[in-house]
């Protein structure tokens, strides 16, 4: 902030304040007064007096507003807490003082696994361009250098294409410690007041423990370039050593989720893929895994993000900086550029939706059909039940497991009414003459008009479609993502294949380890519309566009409110739905199954979001959104509890609001 | 914060009226010019363009052109031409990451984080209390003080009170913005290709005994852990140690530690450092202590004990804490017990006694030099009055005669209560009367003057020589990081190296008085910074310097490398290599070279390029060798060979 204006002063200042030199050199030539009185007193010439009044006018512009300035920033650090307190009323005692009077103290070691985006990246190697920032960070913190030099920028934070890993010459490594992510610009936190919250019982850096790794690689290259899950394992196997023996608390939010999963089995798998830790280490070193707003089936989000980078955060680039996305920083291609770099990110798509259309539902089935959208109700009230049953006639049921729509009327549509022309076999031409557009480089220009209009031909696309859509528009990027990511479920749990590395973070197509007494939480926030599928169109065919769009103008007005802007959404926490954060918990480990054969305890834990009541409280206290839920009290406390020795069973068992039994219940999966 | 200042600077000129009244007479003959423009256009409210008007418009001004110059600042190129730095140099020449490195900062360089504290200190949870920006010494001093002292009797926390350590390479790569400690080593380790996963800083908390540390926070079963971990995720390749200063001691007992087994020790068994540690290049090392560590304990009087003097020259001296500012700082530095650590080691042998030391032909200054060699040659036979270094502590005749006034009323309005107000006048006149102390001896008086202190962190630190290593008392973790009173281990491939700057006047002993009386001091020492002149020019304000980086004396870096060690002694069983690397001190030719390509001084020779390069070739795989061995500027050797120790 304070650059920015600073910036903006020296540049808009700058040539008067060089006339002023002028003036004032003249003048202390002219006489031996001090500088001061030679501007006061009057020159000669009147020409030259009107011009220094000018300047003397921008003086004093500029002085009395940083006069102001200084002073608001005076008061504002000046104001006591009880000014706030005084309009909020009595704030509510942080959970972690609170629970030191009650006496807890700290037990088991914890470890914070941080999602995709939210953990800082620093420079140690880069071009000439990059000069300076040498352990600057790039990603997280003030991200000064997305505006200074943006495609600069791009540059460093893409991977290469080909590999998934650095481009030659540009080193990007993970911030480590806890700083890595425990804010992610000044002013947001992440992971701060959770800290903050567990040191007030007496964590600290011995039993704490941050396992930052780089959110752009895919899981198992994290290991073969930084060998960050070797770095995890020493570091858990130090935190239970030097705390007595006692076993870590992991609190993974978002993607960590699912790279730890990848790590669970990585650790107990043999040595050269794996960590060669033995069948009983994740036994022997974890009491409890605490996934936050994990997203173990996938997002659909993320679907849009890689067809068309339109999904409202897939990189929370759009959320940090509104605006460089929508104006013209980049030139024309702002998206493009965005489309370019996120491809590159392997990680990505280990967050594509996983199980087909068993889980995310048919051309005209999906587990969620029913589910009311009412814009006024936040969260849930005891009614809720007798609503759906009433209105369900009403309303007509959205067909939530088309994901992609091309047209309103499509989405709507029995399939049998759909006319749709297989893409798969469509011709790629090269037919596109946009040659101007070339330096960005994103995959549609292989399509040609051909390939996109079979696309569009197509109507609609389920889960499983979907993946031969991306693979039909994104070559390259799903033939390095298929290396390491698989999106199916396995029949056969024990066939030889699902050793390799690759199904390790899909919960459908891996055993949990065996630890019959580790506890596994789902912990989510339920009650904001989040997206579920959407509706698509062509582009209006200018030179350099995505082809694809999302059709803002869909909507589907008091008969539909699920649909808005072109996209259908459902319950959830803002960027995880219900289903994709609770099924596994609900059903799919719950109990023994196939996937969970040792039967380790499973709990859902809900948190119904409540927005801030005011400004005043920033992001509120009973957040149920994806990243301000690391703020929510009661999540705060529920981790304490546990970290202090509770168990599942101590803090209530499941604590469910959304429909998520119901929902996994239609599921027909084989466990 | 400097925009603030400059903010109130002008808060408080502004309305005094000098300034106003002397600029109105003019601005009214400026009016009434203004007023003919003015009417013309029609306006009228000249009349109002007073004071107020011309605060802003110097404001403005100043704002203005404050932002020129940032903005210049920014355009100019970062790195002048010429100037190469030597990890790109290197790189060039296809020298690459090979041994994971471990950094280990020493005393006071490392930032301290509060985790949990008094209600004073609300609002500063995971903020710096030490390095950075300081700001908390201004904002409250008192709760700093507080903060940063640990418990008298245990040397732990004290109760209610958590300040931990920053971890990571952050914790010491700058102390202060823009003044670099590791940064510049750390920069240049990049341009090989170093990154995080082979580059591992041992940030520890630098107040605490070394065993507290273990015992507190486990910074050594954490060392133990990532150097392991670095071992087998870099192919199995032996670390390359780099420890500064007081570090270069805490690795000493690491290295004890993790070979120790069972009882205090880190169990990693026999063999563990042959296993793991190519070399250790100790940096500006402390071995056998630095004298200036006493006049600290004594009278919190040493240039740099804690960087406080030249951080805030002012500080001490100015009002803020009233006068007392010496008190706080001498009462929160005795209960760091690592301070005592640092106490001259090896007693009389090393340190010379009362007529004898082994600097004693140390000649200050270069005419004086010159002189001599002269008077040498006319009259080879002359008997030269030598400095007495052997004296660390020497009370000046003056002040024994003083007897009369001090026991007047003394310490009348201590409200900061030091050790010295349970000490008895008389005791203390009595030390004084005792005229000099040595190294020996200087422990009593050490024990004497700061009973607590001593009792505290003798129970963690030795400074003797051992007679008998083989002695089962010396398995004791207190005897640990003297390298007089410990093996090193078995480990015939490992290197060890001394790099330290020499050619910087550096303290050695000092000539003291009683405080004169009847001002409202509670420290009844202090150096005589009357004293001055002497044969050789070395005693200056009360100060004798030797040859040294400006804190350690050459003597205390380069002994043990250049026979304590050297060979198969027993001190060093298995034969160790050693080796000593000098770097003479070279002052930067201009101010923007900042401080130094070439420096020798104690802090700053980790930005001298020689140095960088010495340990990216070894860290890059080279062997001393390939380095060119011993590199020595000053009489180390010499020195060495006056000493008789038994070997």
């Amino acid at each position: 902030m304070a650059i920015f204006r600073r910036r903006k002063g020296a540049s808009g200042r700058r040539p008067q304040s060089d006339e002023k030199k002028e003036t004032l050199t003249k003048e202390s030539e002219e006489k031996s007064d001090s500088k001061l009185n030679s501007q006061r007193s009057s020159p000669p010439a009147a020409a030259a007096r009107r011009k220094r009044n000018c300047v003397d006018r921008c003086c004093w512009f500029v002085g009395c507003i940083c006069s102001m300035w200084w002073f608001l920033l005076f008061l504002f650090n000046a104001m006591p807490q009880y000014v706030t307190e005084a309009i909020t009323g009595p704030l509510p005692d942080p959970p972690g003082l609170k629970l030191a009077k009650d006496g807890l103290q700290a037990k088991h070691p914890v470890v914070f696994v941080p999602g995709i985006v939210t953990g800082g990246l620093e420079l140690w190697d880069g071009h000439s361009c990059a000069e300076g920032l040498f352990r600057n960070r790039l990603w997280g913190g003030t991200f000064g250098e997305v505006y200074r030099r943006p495609l600069c920028w791009v540059e460093h934070m893409s991977l290469d294409n080909e590999t998934g890993l650095d481009p030659p010459g540009i080193k990007i490594r993970p911030v480590s410690g806890l700083v890595a992510a425990d804010y992610f610009t000044p002013g947001y936190f992440v992971w701060a007041l959770l800290i903050a919250n567990l040191a007030r019982i007496g964590y600290e850096d011995k039993n704490m423990f941050m396992a930052a790794y780089d959110w752009r690689l895919s899981f198992q290259n994290t290991e073969v370039r930084d060998q960050t899950l070797s770095r995890m394992k020493k570091n858990i196997e130090l935190l239970v050593t030097v705390n007595g023996g006692k076993k870590v608390v992991v609190v993974p939010h978002s993607m960590g989720a699912l790279y730890f999963l990848h790590f669970m089995k990585w650790v107990e798998a043999p040595a050269p893929m794996g960590g060669g830790g033995g069948p009983n280490w994740c036994a022997k070193h974890i009491k409890a895994v605490m996934n936050i707003g994990g997203p173990f089936l996938g997002l659909p989000r993320v679907v849009s993000g890689l067809f068309s980078a339109e999904a409202k955060d897939i990189a929370v680039a759009r959320a940090v900086a509104p605006n460089i996305l929508d104006k013209d920083v980049f030139g024309f291609q702002t998206l493009q550029h965005v489309l370019r770099m996120t491809r590159t990110w392997d990680s990505t798509m280990s967050m594509l939706l996983k199980g087909g259309d068993t889980i995310w539902g048919g051309i005209d089935w999906s587990p969620e059909e029913g589910h009311i959208c009412s814009p006024k109700k936040n969260g849930y009230d005891q009614t809720t039940g007798d609503n759906k049953t009433l209105n369900l006639t009403t309303y007509s049921r959205t067909k939530y497991g088309r994901l992609i729509s091309f047209g309103k009327e499509v989405a709507d549509l029995h399939s049998s009414e759909i006319e749709s022309a297989d893409f798969r076999g469509a011709i790629k031409g090269n037919n596109l003459a946009n040659t101007t557009c070339r330096d960005v480089w994103t995959e549609y220009h292989d399509m040609g008009i051909d390939g996109i209009k079979a696309v569009a031909d197509y109507k609609v696309y389920t889960a499983n479609s979907m993946l031969d859509l991306l693979y039909f528009v994104a070559p390259k990027m799903m033939k390095r993502g298929g290396a390491q990511f698989s999106y199916g479920i396995a029949d056969d749990l024990s066939d030889k294949k699902y050793d390799h590395y690759k199904y390790w973070s899909n919960p459908l197509e891996t055993k949990l380890p065996d630890a019959p007494d580790m506890e596994i939480f789902s912990m989510y926030g339920v009650g904001i519309p989040t997206e579920r599928a959407y509706i698509y169109k062509l582009s209006p065919s200018s030179e350099c566009t995505i082809p694809f769009q999302i059709d803002t103008s869909a909507d589907g007005g008091s008969k539909c409110h699920c649909l808005k802007g072109g996209v259908y959404s459902i319950d959830g926490d803002e960027t995880v739905p219900v289903l994709s954060a609770g099924f596994m918990f609900a059903k799919g480990w719950r109990g023994k199954t196939r996937f969970n054969p040792s039967g380790i305890h499973t709990f859902i834990r809900e948190y119904n979001h409540a927005p801030p009541a005011n400004l005043l409280q920033g992001r509120g206290t009973q957040s149920g959104a994806h990243v301000d839920i690391l703020g929510n009290f009661a999540l705060i406390e529920d981790i304490i509890r546990i970290a202090a020795g509770a168990t599942g069973e101590d803090i209530g068992g499941d604590r469910v609001h959304s429909n998520i039994f119901t929902w996994s219940d239609r599921i027909k999966l084989e466990l | 914060m400097a925009a603030i200042l400059r903010f109130r600077k002008l808060c408080f000129l502004e309305p005094s009226p000098s300034s106003c009244n002397n600029i109105n007479p003019k601005v009214e003959k400026k009016n009434d010019c203004k007023n003919c423009s003015c009417e013309e256009n029609g306006t009228r409210k000249k009349r109002e363009w007073r004071c107020i008007d011309s605060c802003c418009w110097i404001i403005g001004l100043l704002c203005t052109t404050w932002w020129l110059l940032l903005f210049l600042h920014h355009c100019m190129p970062p790195n002048f031409p010429g100037a190469e730095p030597p990890g790109a140099r290197l790189r060039r020449q296809g020298v690459s990451a090979h041994h994971p490195v471990v950094l280990v900062p020493g005393i006071v360089t490392g930032g301290l984080e509060l985790w949990e504290g008094r209600p004073c200190s609300d609002g500063l949870f995971r903020q710096r209390l030490w390095a950075g920006s300081f700001a908390h010494i201004f904002k409250r001093p008192m709760c700093w003080l507080e903060h940063m002292s640990l418990d008298n009797e245990t040397g732990l926390d004290p109760a209610g009170i958590r300040v931990r350590p920053v971890s990571g390479l952050v914790a010491a790569d700058y102390f202060t913005p823009g003044y670099f400690v590791w940064a510049n080593l750390i920069e240049n380790l990049a341009r090989i290709g170093y990154e995080e996963k082979n580059m591992y800083m041992a940030a520890y908390d630098w107040r605490l005994s070394f065993h507290n540390t273990q015992l507190r926070d486990q910074s050594l079963s954490r060392l133990k852990s990532k150097i392991e971990l670095m071992y087998v995720t870099n192919g199995y390749k032996k670390v390359v140690v780099v420890p500064h200063s007081m570090g270069a001691n805490y690795f000493l007992h690491f290295i004890k530690w993790v070979e120790g087994g069972g009882g205090g020790g880190g169990g990693g068994g026999r063999g563990w450092c042959a296993k793991h540690i190519k070399s250790v290049m100790n940096i500006g090392p402390v071995f056998l202590g630095v004298p200036k560590v006493v006049s600290s304990i004594l009278s919190a009087e040493s240039k740099e004990v804690a960087f406080l003097r030249s951080m805030a020259p002012g500080l001490l001296d100015s009002e803020i804490f009233r006068v007392e500012a010496l008190e706080h700082v001498m009462r929160v530095s005795r209960t760091w017990d690592s301070l005592v650590s640092l106490l001259p080691k090896g007693g009389e042998a090393v340190w010379g006694n009362l007529d004898w030391a082994p600097e004693e032909d140390h000649v200050c200054d270069s005419v004086m030099r010159k002189y001599e060699q002269q008077l040498n040659d006319t009259r080879g036979f002359q008997v030269k009055e030598s400095t007495k270094y052997g004296r660390i502590v020497s009370f000046s005749k003056t002040a024994l005669e003083s007897e009369v006034s001090l026991s007047k009323s003394h310490g009348s309005c201590g409200k900061v209560r030091t050790e010295y107000d349970e000490v008895s006048q008389e005791t203390i006149w009595k030390l004084s009367q005792g005229g000099a102390f040595t190294a020996d001896t200087l422990l009593d008086l050490l024990r004497s003057v700061a009973p607590k202190m001593m009792k505290r962190a003798e129970a963690h630190f030795s400074h003797g020589i051992a007679d008998d290593l083989s002695d089962p008392k010396y398995d004791h973790y207190k005897y640990w990081s003297n390298p007089l009173e410990t093996k090193l281990p078995e480990a015939p491939d490992m290197e060890i190296y001394c790099l330290y700057g020499v050619g910087i006047p550096t303290e050695r002993s000092y000539v003291y008085k009683l405080s004169p009386p009847g001002r409202c001091r509670s420290i009844p020492l202090q150096i005589d910074s009357s004293a001055d002149g002497s044969p050789n020019g070395c005693l200056r304000g009360g100060v004798n310097f030797v040859d040294g980086d400006e804190s350690v004396p050459v003597l205390s870096a380069g002994f043990m490398c250049a026979k304590g060690w050297k060979g198969k002694t027993r001190f060093n069983p298995s034969g160790s290599a050693t080796y000593i690397r000098e770097f003479k001190h070279k002052a930067p030719a201009n101010l923007l070279e900042g401080r130094g390509l070439e420096s020798g001084a104690h802090v700053d020779i980790m930005g001298n390029v020689a140095l960088i390069e010495d340990v990216l070739r070894v860290a890059a795989g080279a062997s001393a060798v390939e380095l060119g061995g011993d590199r020595i500027y000053s009489d180390i050797i010499k020195l060495s060979e006056k000493i008789n120790i038994h070997l």
